[in-house]
């Protein structure tokens, strides 16, 4: 009998990964895709890797896949934008060995910067995308696409959503296949893609959109069911599981492959109902499309353009029932913060008492934009922080800018924020850059990078000097600062952005989280000294809260002994034990 | 034909709650190895990522024939498992009329809190015990007593599995094979300390 796991959707996706016999795996982490690669590195079988950023992942599984064997690259979905320049192009390159690109949306915004659709990306890209609406679907999906890639000669999307990539279902584990490596034969008019070479590539594109399409109708992942056929939905995904869960009586076409769209199925299966409803998470992709071919249908008129669907909203908006709930209770916010002995608060609060702006990027220092830090001012995309504060620069001139500076992470600045630094200095800037080197990539739950000294598999590599690498593209002035050592932060920093001349300043100190820094010691407050000032309390570490009378109390649970409410106390309030 | 037959009966939904950083992951992954081993369908879904830092994190678990959603929605849940006072009224509304909620009298002020802009709510539990039936726990003096906080969660488990369908001896099965080896000892023993409440 064949073995059944639950697993989450990430670790299905990278158990049909192993099962199709794929070799090379890259990915840059990314809520919600960190999983995949997490769980593919436990295959021996596989070579799995993280890449500086998804652009790189991309490419080393095109490099793979035109080598012969099957490859894989994952990321969330703005890393899919990163990765788009590769991805429009391989499109017309197709693949040898099984090409398939895992991106992961975000539709509610639980860890992302915007709800953009990674469907939308792929029908431009004229790549093929298959959606699976849970587990084990997500396993036997990923397998599917690498047959696809083979069979059509395209790269393949599989695209998951944070509600799939994170629950967890039972999945029927099978074996490993192994797929002969693909011969591999010089064909420049395939693989080298310039104007004369792409022109012919594009005709192949475009037929084998069309080839697929038809085929789609005959596809068993592109299933109508008829029940009731006065209601009829077609869906796909998560969204597929609420129809199920709401109107299980309803007829559904359940969508696998939702580009491109099977049209004579779906033209079929809107004949035979009375209503049709597309019922699709963030863009209307499907009901534009079914639209523009002439059926009448409902879809955003009824259902939103923003965050996640839910069998309540069905149940509401198709069968009219008045839901039977008590109503949320009126409670304070509990918005995400940094945690106790986070270096990043101590960075901040160096930067509020200065009165400094922060030109912000991506990374759990983002949290330095609200209460009580309120140090970051804007925060884009990866990399983006160096870029904004040279062109605000730019327009507003040096004066402008000596009381900003840019604020990113190690791995945010290894991923694209390098690329900017080197503009700032070509384009001759003055202004300062803050790395905020916390030895690994914190948000995303710890991954390591080229700077961390450690590979995806644990073992031991080069680690990339950021110190180096600064110095190397031009910037003289580059210091490193303990996080921790706010007196010496604050001198740096002041002399810093005074200066006219470009420069970086290296905030260290590890991830609070981090196993290496399990600590013993502890902070204890001391309250016949205390003079209930509050100084402590201002960077807002959760550790803190006040008694009834006002002094200040800490949480020996979650204190980890860091000392930055310590170094702020000017009674000696506060004290730390080993 | 009725279309609105939805709520499939044999479904049993729970839910998780609490502050990130909290440990309520290693919960839902005891809650899934037991189902799983008494043989029904499950689903859970859970919130990784920006949340998980201090923020207002929830886990549904749904078991039963056959599970479509991954979620539970809104007067839907049977058992709702706090791991914080606030926490548990935030999501008292999607218990159903008959419902249970476990809360860990444990009080963790949110940073609106903190910095003043809002009020911690008074006689939380006492106001819940009113509509709902509600079991309180203060875990983590219980954790306390065995000599490692950490474990706190794991009596939060003993507590809810008193209350729940499968065989004690499979709840400590799922427990060995779940938690850190090193863990196995102090943590069936947290087990027991809940199950014994």
């Amino acid at each position: 009998m064949s073995e059944t796991k639950i697993m989450l959707g990430n670790e299905a996706i990278a158990r049909g990964a192993y099962e199709a016999g794929v070799k090379v795996s890259s990915a840059y982490p990314g809520t919600p895709s960190t999983e995949i690669s997490e769980n593919i590195v436990k295959y021996p079988e596989i070579y799995a890797e993280w890449a500086p950023n998804e652009k790189v992942a991309m490419e080393v599984a095109i490099g793979a896949s035109i080598s012969g064997v099957r490859a894989m690259a994952s990321m969330k979905m703005v890393g899919v934008n990163v990765a788009s320049d590769p991805l429009y192009t391989v499109s017309y390159i197709g693949a040898n060995g099984g090409l398939v690109l895992a991106a992961a949306d975000d539709p509610g915004l639980y860890s992302s910067q915007n709800e953009q659709d990674s469907r939308c990306v792929a029908r431009v890209a004229q790549v093929p995308v298959l959606e699976p609406s849970d587990s084990q679907e997500a396993k036997d999906f990923t397998k599917l696409a690498f047959e696809y890639s083979e069979k059509y000669d395209t790269p393949v999307m599989i695209r998951t959503t944070t509600r799939l990539a994170h629950s967890q279902g039972p999945v029927t584990l099978e074996e490993r296949q192994e797929i002969p490596d693909k011969p591999y034969e010089r064909n420049a008019a395939k693989h080298v893609m310039m104007p004369a070479n792409a022109k012919g590539r594009h005709v192949h594109v475009e037929n084998r959109l069309k080839q697929m399409a038809e085929d789609a109708c005959g596809f068993e992942i592109n299933k109508a069911v008829y029940k009731d056929t006065s209601v009829g939905f077609i869906t796909s995904g998560i969204p597929y599981t609420y129809v199920a869960e709401a109107m299980p009586n309803a007829s559904v076409l359940k969508l696998g492959l939702v580009h491109p769209l099977p049209r004579k199925l779906i033209e079929e299966f809107a004949s035979k109902v009375d209503k049709l409803y597309i019922f699709e998470e963030l863009e209307p992709l499907i009901e534009e499309q079914v639209k523009s071919w002439g059926i009448e249908c409902t879809g955003k008129e009824l259902f939103t353009l923003q965050g996640e669907y839910s069998a309540n909203m069905i149940r509401e908006r198709v069968l009219g029932m008045k839901l039977e709930a008590a109503a949320p209770a009126q409670v304070p916010a509990r918005p995400p913060i940094l945690c106790p002995g986070c270096p990043h608060r101590s960075t901040f609060s160096v930067l509020k008492k200065l009165g400094i702006h922060g030109a912000g990027d991506i990374g759990c220092y983002t949290l330095g934009a609200v209460a009580p830090l309120n140090v970051i001012d804007t925060t884009v995309c990866m990399g983006a922080s160096i870029s904004t504060l040279h062109g605000m620069e730019k327009a507003k001139g040096r004066e402008y800018i000596k009381n900003w500076v840019a604020l990113i992470g190690d791995s945010t600045f290894l991923h694209t924020g390098v690329n900017s630094l080197m503009n700032m200095v070509y384009n001759q800037s003055t202004g300062t850059v803050l790395i905020l080197d916390n030895s690994t990539t914190g948000m995303t739950g710890h991954q390591d990078h080229a700077a961390t000294g450690k590979m995806l598999n644990g073992k031991e590599t080069k680690a990339v000097s950021l110190y180096h690498l600064c110095k190397a593209i031009g910037v003289e002035h580059v210091y490193e600062v303990d996080a921790f050592d706010v007196d010496e932060l604050e001198t740096v920093v002041k002399r810093e952005v005074a200066r006219d001349e470009v420069s970086v300043i290296i905030v260290c100190a590890p991830c609070a989280l981090l196993k290496s820094q399990a600590t013993r010691a502890k902070c204890i407050a001391i309250p016949e000294k205390c003079k209930k000032c509050g100084i402590c309390l201002v960077p807002g570490c959760p550790a803190l809260t006040k008694n009834e009378d006002g002094t200040v109390k800490i949480d020996d649970t979650m204190c980890n002994g860091c000392g930055l409410c310590m170094k702020r106390c000017k009674f000696d309030a506060i004290e730390r034990v080993e | 034909m009725k279309m609105e037959d939805s709520y499939k009966m044999t479904t049993k939904n729970i839910m998780i709650v609490g502050v990130g950083g909290q440990g309520t992951l290693l919960t839902s992954r005891i809650l899934g190895g037991i189902i799983t081993k008494s043989g029904y369908d499950v689903k859970l879904s859970e919130v990784h990522g920006m949340a998980q830092r201090g923020g207002s994190v929830v886990t549904f678990v749904r078991y039963g024939d056959c599970v479509a959603e991954p979620i539970v929605e809104e007067g839907q849940a049977d058992v709702l498992i706090a791991f914080e006072r606030l926490e548990a009224l935030r999501y008292a509304h999607f218990l159903k009329k008959d419902g249970v909620i476990i809360v860990n009298d444990q009080r963790i002020d949110p940073i609106t809190v903190v910095t003043g802009a809002a009020q911690y709510p008074d006689n939380i539990i006492e106001n819940l015990k009113k509509e709902y039936k509600v079991i309180d726990v203060d875990a983590m003096d219980e954790a306390k007593k065995l000599g490692n906080a950490k474990v706190f969660n794991t009596i939060i488990v003993g507590v809810a599995a008193k209350r729940m369908d499968f065989d004690k001896d499979k709840w400590l099965e799922v427990i060995e094979s779940t938690v850190p080896p090193k863990t196995v000892e102090i943590n069936k023993a947290a087990f027991e300390a809940g199950y014994a409440i």
